[in-house]
């Protein structure tokens, strides 16, 4: 019997997602998102959050998926992860659950290579759902950024 | 016990009692005899080291415990205040001040304060300044001597029927607690008679901070026989050693420590005269001075943080009930909403002063860093402080610490005169340095004045040429404000040699980038051989700014006023076109322009807005030093004033981007860092 983790279940189109709850702060509905120009495309922007500027990213953008219209679920999850604050916006958020963390598995390695990174490990819950485990502090990472940005300025030197 | 929790209590408080001591010290240099104000320093040293031993910092403990019995002989009349002692007390605050910033950077605060240690224990016992380090307090056989005081009781009891005796006890070495053997050696003596003087110090032998042996002065009617009986018969002791005193030895005693002691009490003789007369006079002044304990709480910054911006909410939903209200046009409602508004300003008033903080916590370590920088260039100098009181807001204090230093160390290197270049002058020998804040207008200003030597114009005007910052045409031209104001200029500096204290050359351009930076200004008035000011004005609040807001394809963005050297509109016929880039013509100069809107790679409007603008276009043209430019913007909204955001901590290296704003509509608008835009 390993820890009970305590995890926030969020949505991004079928897939269900999860972040521990100690990492989160607040989770909202959409807010008006103002653009800050030259970032990566995925970081839509900052919000106004009680006061504080916050910034927030599209985490299906971030994985690399599809970016779809906002609509009535979507919410902003705003996680703290080494003193930074930002907000990811996601499909929809809906429950908070009890994971054990004997039950993670390791990730299965293909799945398209950048996304493979920002997973800890597959829950595996009752009944044939699978949770994904993220590991926020790559998600967050931005030396990572820093490389994709090299990365495609080269390409577009080359192409 | 759990003394995490009591930490940042404990370092607030000792940083008070430490600067209370400074202050007070300060004050006892000018009155060495008030004896009121060493009972002020005492009890904070002692209070001091009961939270230190309550908190496990021994170190501290037991520095603070040398400094009070030092402090303690003086207020009992047994030791008169002089130069030496003073300044020694003073290193112990500096010992004292760098454990705890040691404690607040997560160390454990000890420090290797033996040398001063050594130097306390000397000034307790008698002896006048130590020699060189190395002398620590030793604790061996008849190496203490005494001091007047025991002196004279040992002669008096001599010659009362009791016997004076010098005992050396040795433990065995394989003694297990020597500081129980000790203690009951001490308590066999005690029983029969008085111990004068243990060395070492009773504290050391409680502390087993001793070899195997120790030494006392013992006077008792016992016979030196009874006496080494009756301390051998405790178990564990190696070898008992009993001199007795006689006059001879006495008076040998007596001719060690009165050397030293002559000084001493020549000076408290001479200061006793006087002291009467002064002490009075300095109590009676004191009496009304005492500090009026202020009610007040400590808050935790961030808490105060929070309360601002949630403030900033409830303005923003004040205001839409305010429209709302108008809309209904019900009476109850607009009046209570009114209301509303009206608490929410005071309220506003209110919130806004709490950032406010009193400059005193700036000021206050500066009386005692002006009389070292005087002491160790042989000046002497006053430092009068007004104004204390004035409030700044809580960054701008946080800024101004440093900016303040380096001027006033300017003041006391550069501008005040030696005693003898004054006294030629047929100025006092004292120079005076007026360090002084005082609200004017929506700005606080703080000046330093010194009476010295005033700046010199043509050594200003030499130096600024010959490092090529001026031209010498340009200085004749310049008015003098002018030729001061050159002394910020990088890499400048008049003085001959570079000293500790300045003349490197990187301070002034430093102060006033920093004073720029926090919205302010510094200028400077002069008159050779009279004196020099130094007025800094700053702004009562700094993170609100004044600036334009713009709007460019459906975004808005706010470009802070002290980068806008103009407003304009420009058609399009105004703009050339040279080698693939684009400038426009203004006010005599060529001029780039920046598009913004491509810049900032803006999309287009979803309203399908004016997009493309006629033959028009309104311009904003800023500068960075001497560079302009002037930045294309779809419409310009109106000057507003701004509170300052920060982005945070993930979106860093943006480009051209400097925070963020709230505008009164809840939304954000990114402010513009127009150097980032100008080549």
């Amino acid at each position: 019997m390993g820890e009970e983790l305590k995890v926030i279940v969020f949505a991004l189109g079928s897939e269900e997602y999860g972040v521990e709850v100690d990492k989160v702060k607040t989770i909202e509905r959409m807010l008006p998102i103002t653009r800050v120009p030259k970032t990566p495309p995925f970081i839509k922007g900052v919000v106004n959050l009680r006061g504080v500027v916050t910034p927030v990213m599209d985490l299906r953008g971030r994985f690399g998926l599809p970016e779809t219209e906002y609509t009535d679920q979507t919410r902003i999850i705003i996680v703290s992860v080494k003193d930074m604050e930002v907000g990811m916006i996601v499909d929809a958020a809906n429950d908070v659950l009890d994971v054990d963390s004997d039950h993670i598995e390791d990730p299965p390695e293909v799945v398209g290579g950048i996304k493979a990174k920002y997973l800890r490990g597959v829950a595996k819950l009752g009944g044939d759902r699978l949770l994904v485990m993220l590991n926020l502090e790559e998600v967050l990472n931005k030396q990572e950024i820093i490389q994709l940005e090299e990365f495609e300025e080269a390409q577009s030197g080359n192409a | 016990m759990d003394t995490n929790q009591y930490l940042s209590m404990f370092i607030e408080e000792s940083r008070e009692h430490l600067q209370a001591m400074n202050d007070h010290l300060l004050q006892l240099e000018n009155e060495p005899d008030d004896i009121d104000i060493v009972n002020r320093i005492f009890r904070s040293a002692h209070t001091l080291k009961g939270m230190s031993a309550t908190m496990g910092f021994e170190d501290l403990a037991a520095l603070t415990h040398q400094m009070e019995n030092v402090l303690d002989l003086n207020r009992s009349g047994k030791l008169a205040m002089n130069e030496d002692i003073l300044d020694t007390l003073f290193l112990c605050l500096d010992a004292l001040e760098s454990m705890v910033n040691d404690i607040v950077n997560g160390g454990t605060g000890q420090l290797d304060v033996s040398g001063i240690v050594a130097k306390l224990k000397a000034i307790e016992s008698g002896e006048q300044a130590p020699a060189a380090a190395g002398t620590s307090a030793a604790p061996q056989a008849g190496a203490g001597s005494l001091d007047q005081y025991q002196l004279s009781i040992l002669k008096q009891s001599m010659q009362s029927d009791h016997q004076a005796f010098h005992i050396h006890v040795a433990l065995r070495e394989d003694c297990m607690l020597k500081a129980a053997r000790a203690y009951m050696v001490f308590g066999a003596l005690e029983q029969n008679g008085e111990i004068i003087k243990s060395t070492p110090s009773v504290e050391d032998i409680e502390q087993e901070k001793f070899e195997r042996s120790f030494s006392v002065y013992y006077v008792s009617r016992l016979s030196k026989d009874d006496v080494a009986a009756m301390i051998g018969d405790i178990s564990e002791i190696e070898k008992v050693d009993v001199k007795q005193l006689d006059e001879a030895a006495l008076q040998e005693l007596e001719r060690g420590a009165s050397q030293a002691a002559r000084k001493e009490t020549a000076a408290a003789s001479a200061a006793v005269k006087a002291a009467p007369g002064a002490a009075e006079a300095g109590q009676a002044a004191r009496k009304t001075a005492a500090p009026v304990a202020g009610r007040t709480i400590r808050v935790d910054i961030e808490r105060l943080d929070v309360l601002m911006n949630l403030f900033s909410e409830l303005l923003i939903d004040r205001v839409r009930l305010e429209s709302i209200a108008a809309e209904i046009r019900r009476a109850d409602l607009t009046e209570t909403v009114e209301h509303m508004a009206r608490v929410s300003s005071d309220l506003q008033n209110i919130v806004m002063k709490l950032r406010m903080v009193p400059v005193e916590t700036v000021f206050n370590r500066f009386p005692r860093m002006v009389r070292d920088l005087a002491k160790s260039l042989d000046k002497k100098i006053d430092l009068i402080i007004t104004g204390a009181d004035t409030e700044l807001d809580r960054t701008v204090i946080d800024e101004i610490g440093d900016p303040l230093v380096h001027l006033l160390r300017n003041a006391v290197d550069h501008g005040i005169d030696s005693p003898e270049e004054r006294i030629k002058a047929g100025k006092p020998e004292t120079g005076t340095v007026h360090l002084r804040a005082f609200h004017s207008g929506n700005s606080v200003f703080i000046e330093i004045e010194d009476d010295g030597r005033g700046i010199r114009r043509d050594k200003v005007l030499d130096k600024a040429i010959k490092n090529g910052i001026i031209s010498a045409e340009q200085a004749d031209t310049m008015s003098d404000e002018d030729v001061y104001q050159l002394l910020f200029a990088s890499g400048f500096s008049t003085a001959e040699k570079i000293s500790d204290v300045s003349g490197r050359g990187v301070g002034l351009d430093v102060v006033r980038a920093k004073i720029t930076a926090l919205g302010g200004a510094v200028t400077v008035r002069s008159e050779l051989g009279k004196g020099t000011v130094f007025s800094v004005q700053l702004p009562l609040t700094v993170s609100i700014i004044n600036a334009m807001l713009i709007r460019i394809a459906g975004e808005k963005y706010a470009i802070p006023l002290s980068s806008i050297l103009e407003t304009a509109v420009i058609r399009d016929e105004d703009i050339r076109r040279v080698h693939g880039n684009t400038f426009v013509s203004f006010r005599e100069h060529v001029v780039p322009l920046v598009f913004l809107r491509e810049v900032f790679e803006c999309p287009e409007p979803k309203d399908g807005g004016k997009s493309e603008p006629d033959d028009e276009y309104p311009v904003v043209v800023v500068r960075k030093g001497d560079k302009m430019a002037a930045v294309v913007v779809d419409e310009l909204i109106g000057q507003q004033e701004i509170v300052l955001k920060s982005l945070g901590k993930y979106l860093t290296n943006l480009f051209a981007i400097s925070g963020a704003t709230i505008l009164g509509d809840g939304q954000v608008a990114l402010i513009v860092d127009t150097n980032a835009l100008v080549k």
